[in-house]
C-alpha cells in the first residue's frame, strides 16, 4: 500500500518548525547547565555531606528517578499553582527538566567520583592541599572526565525527553508538529520532519559536546593500561585482597 | 358431445382469471395507497397516554443521572413541558449519538431532544424551532473585562488543539493574543481552572458544568463564537406532532420559562436569536 506523500503547503510553517527547534535546543541548553550544577552540588553532598543532607538528596534522587517525566512535569505546571507559585509554561518547563536531569546527573557525576581511586586523594594530600581542595582540583575533574560519556548521553535524553513540554503547550518543535498536522491533516508528513530535525540535532549536538569534552579534559586523566576504574581486580589487589590469577598477567 | 360449448368453460377460466387479476390489483392499490386509515405518531400518543422521547443520560447539563438515580438535565425540563403540552405521560428512552436515529425511525421513540441541524440530516428528519442554545464561547474571571474580540489582545486563552473551539477563536483572534492549545479539552480546562491562562473556549454545556463548581477564579461566561442551537427531531410526515412541539417551544420561550431553564442549567440567559 503505497501512501501518496504530500510536502507541499509545509512552506508557510517553516518559521514555526525553526522556531520550534530553537526553543527545544534553548531549554535543553538551560537544564543542561543547570541540571549539571545539581548534579555535581548534589554528587558531592552524597559523597562527603552530613547524614541528614545525604538522606535528603538520596530521597530526591529516588524520587525522581522512579517517577515518569510527564507526571513531575504537569505537576510543576498544573499542580504549584495551587500552592501560590505561578509559573508560565516555559519556566515550568525548564525547572521540571533541570530537576529530571539533576537527578540522573546525581548518580552519574558520583559513580564518577567513586571510580578515583584513593591514590589520587593520598597524593594530593601528601602534596599539602587539603580536603576542599583535593575535591575541587584533583577529584573532581577527573570523576567527571571519567563520566562525560554517560553525562552525553544523558543531555541527549534530556533533549530527546524535551518533547513531552508540549503537552503544556510550549511552543516546542513536537508543539509545532502538533499544531501543523492538526490544520493540513498530514500527521505522516509532519512527524516525518520533525523525527529527521530530532535525528539531526542530536547527531550534531553529539559532536559538539564530544568535542568540547575533549578539549576540556585533556590531559586530566590518568589514562593509560589498566587504569584504575577499569580493571577492578587490580584495585582489589591494591587493597590487599586475594584474587584468583587471571589470565592476563599484568 | 363436440357440441358441448367449450366457450362456457373457457369463459368461466377467463372470468376467474380476470377476477384474479382485480382482486390482486385491489389489494395492491389498497396496500400503496397512504393510509389515511394509519394513526399519526399524535393519535398514538393519545391513545397510549404515553409519549417517548429519547434523551442523552450521559451530557450534562442536557441530560444526566443525578445523585437520586433520576435523570435530570435542560432536556428533561423540556420534555417534561412537551408532555404536559400533549396531555401524557412522559417516558424518557435513554439514547445515544449512534442509536438515536434508528431509535427515531424505527418508532422507539416518537421524538429525540439535542439534535443538532444538518443538511444531511434535514433528508431524513424533520426539526422542530431550536429550543436549546449549543455554542461555543470565551471563559474567563468575572474580574478581567472581555466583551468581545478585540479584548482577546494580549490575553492568554486554552482551547483544545484542532477542535471547533481552536479553529473559531484562531480566526478572531487578534495577532497579539497568545493561544495556548493542548491536546484535549481537559488539558485546556485545567490550564484556565489552575490560571495559568487567563480565559478559555469550551462549549457552553462545558462551560456550564464547570461554573456549576465554583472553581477559585469566579469565572463567566464573555461571548460566545459559533452557534448550532439545539432542535427537537421527529419523524418526517408528522405535521401535527411537530405541530404541538413548535407550540410548547414558542410558549416556553415567551412566558420565560425557557429563560428559567436556561439559567438554571446553563448559567446564563437565553441568547436573543433562540
Amino acid at each position: 500500500m503505497t501512501y501518496a506523500f504530500d510536502f507541499s503547503g509545509f512552506g508557510l510553517y517553516a518559521g514555526m518548525l525553526v522556531r520550534g527547534a530553537a526553543v527545544t535546543l534553548g531549554l535543553t541548553a538551560l537544564s543542561t547547565v543547570l541540571g549539571g550544577l545539581v548534579g555535581i552540588g548534589g554528587a558531592s553532598i552524597a559523597v562527603a555531606g552530613p547524614k541528614w543532607a545525604r538522606w535528603v538528596v538520596a530521597s530526591y534522587v529516588e524520587l525522581i528517578r522512579n517517577t515518569p517525566f510527564i507526571v513531575q512535569l504537569f505537576f510543576v505546571f498544573f499542580g504549584l499553582p495551587s500552592l501560590g507559585i505561578h509559573i508560565d509554561e516555559i519556566q515550568a518547563a525548564i525547572l521540571a527538566m533541570t530537576v529530571n536531569l539533576g537527578a540522573y546527573a546525581i548518580e552519574i557525576v558520583r559513580a564518577g567520583i567513586d571510580s578515583i581511586s584513593r591514590g589520587q586523594v593520598q597524593a594530593a594530600q601528601a602534596l599539602g592541599l587539603h580536603g576542599r581542595q583535593v575535591f575541587r582540583y584533583v577529584v573532581l575533574p577527573q570523576a567527571i572526565a571519567n563520566v562525560f560519556p554517560a553525562l552525553l548521553s544523558q543531555v541527549l535524553i534530556v533533549m530527546l525527553g524535551s518533547a513531552v513540554v508540549s503537552q503544556i503547550s510550549v511552543p516546542d518543535l513536537t508543539y509545532a508538529a502538533n499544531f501543523i498536522q492538526s490544520r493540513n491533516f498530514r500527521s505522516f508528513e509532519s512527524y516525518l520532519i520533525i523525527t529527521a530535525t530530532y535525528l539531526l540535532m542530536s547527531i550534531v549536538l553529539r559532536q559538539i559536546l564530544n568535542r568540547f569534552g575533549r578539549g576540556l579534559f585533556a590531559g586530566r586523566v590518568a589514562r593509560g593500561n589498566g587504569s584504575a576504574p577499569r580493571n577492578w581486580r587490580r584495585r582489589l589487589v591494591w587493597r590487599g585482597a586475594r584474587t584468583v590469577p587471571t589470565e592476563r598477567s599484568s | 358431445m363436440n357440441q358441448r360449448p367449450v366457450a362456457h368453460s373457457q369463459t368461466r377460466r377467463v372470468f376467474a382469471t380476470l377476477a384474479a387479476a382485480l382482486a390482486f390489483t385491489g389489494a395492491g392499490v389498497l396496500c400503496a395507497l397512504p393510509s389515511a386509515a394509519h394513526a399519526d405518531a399524535l393519535e398514538n400518543i393519545a391513545k397510549s397516554g404515553t409519549v417517548r422521547i429519547g434523551v442523552f443520560e450521559d451530557y450534562p447539563p442536557f441530560g444526566s443521572i443525578g445523585p437520586d438515580m433520576k435523570p435530570m438535565g435542560y432536556d428533561i425540563d423540556i420534555a417534561n413541558l412537551i408532555g404536559k403540552t400533549l396531555n401524557a405521560k412522559v417516558e424518557l428512552v435513554q439514547v445515544t449519538g449512534d442509536n438515536r436515529m434508528a431509535y427515531l425511525a424505527d418508532q422507539k421513540a416518537d421524538m429525540l431532544l439535542s439534535v443538532g441541524q444538518t443538511p444531511e440530516r434535514e433528508k431524513v428528519i424533520d426539526f422542530s424551532q431550536p429550543y436549546a442554545p449549543y455554542y461555543l464561547a470565551v471563559f474567563g474571571p468575572k474580574s478581567l473585562p472581555v466583551k468581545s474580540a478585540a479584548d482577546l489582545a494580549g490575553k492568554s486563552i486554552s482551547v483544545a488543539r484542532g477542535t471547533l473551539e481552536d479553529l473559531s477563536v484562531s480566526k478572531i483572534a487578534p495577532p497579539s493574543a497568545n493561544i495556548k492549545r493542548f491536546d484535549d479539552p481537559n488539558g485546556a480546562i485545567s490550564a484556565f481552572l489552575s490560571g495559568q491562562v487567563q480565559l478559555m473556549v469550551v462549549g457552553n454545556d462545558v462551560g456550564a458544568t464547570i461554573l456549576a463548581r465554583h472553581p477559585a477564579n469566579d469565572p463567566e461566561q464573555k461571548f460566545s463564537l459559533f452557534s448550532s442551537p439545539d432542535h427537537v427531531g421527529l419523524n418526517k410526515n408528522e405535521p401535527r406532532l411537530k405541530q404541538k412541539v413548535d407550540e410548547t417551544i414558542a410558549k416556553a420561550r415567551k412566558d420565560g420559562t425557557m429563560n428559567a431553564i436556561s439559567q438554571k442549567w446553563l448559567r446564563a440567559p437565553l441568547p436573543a436569536e433562540l
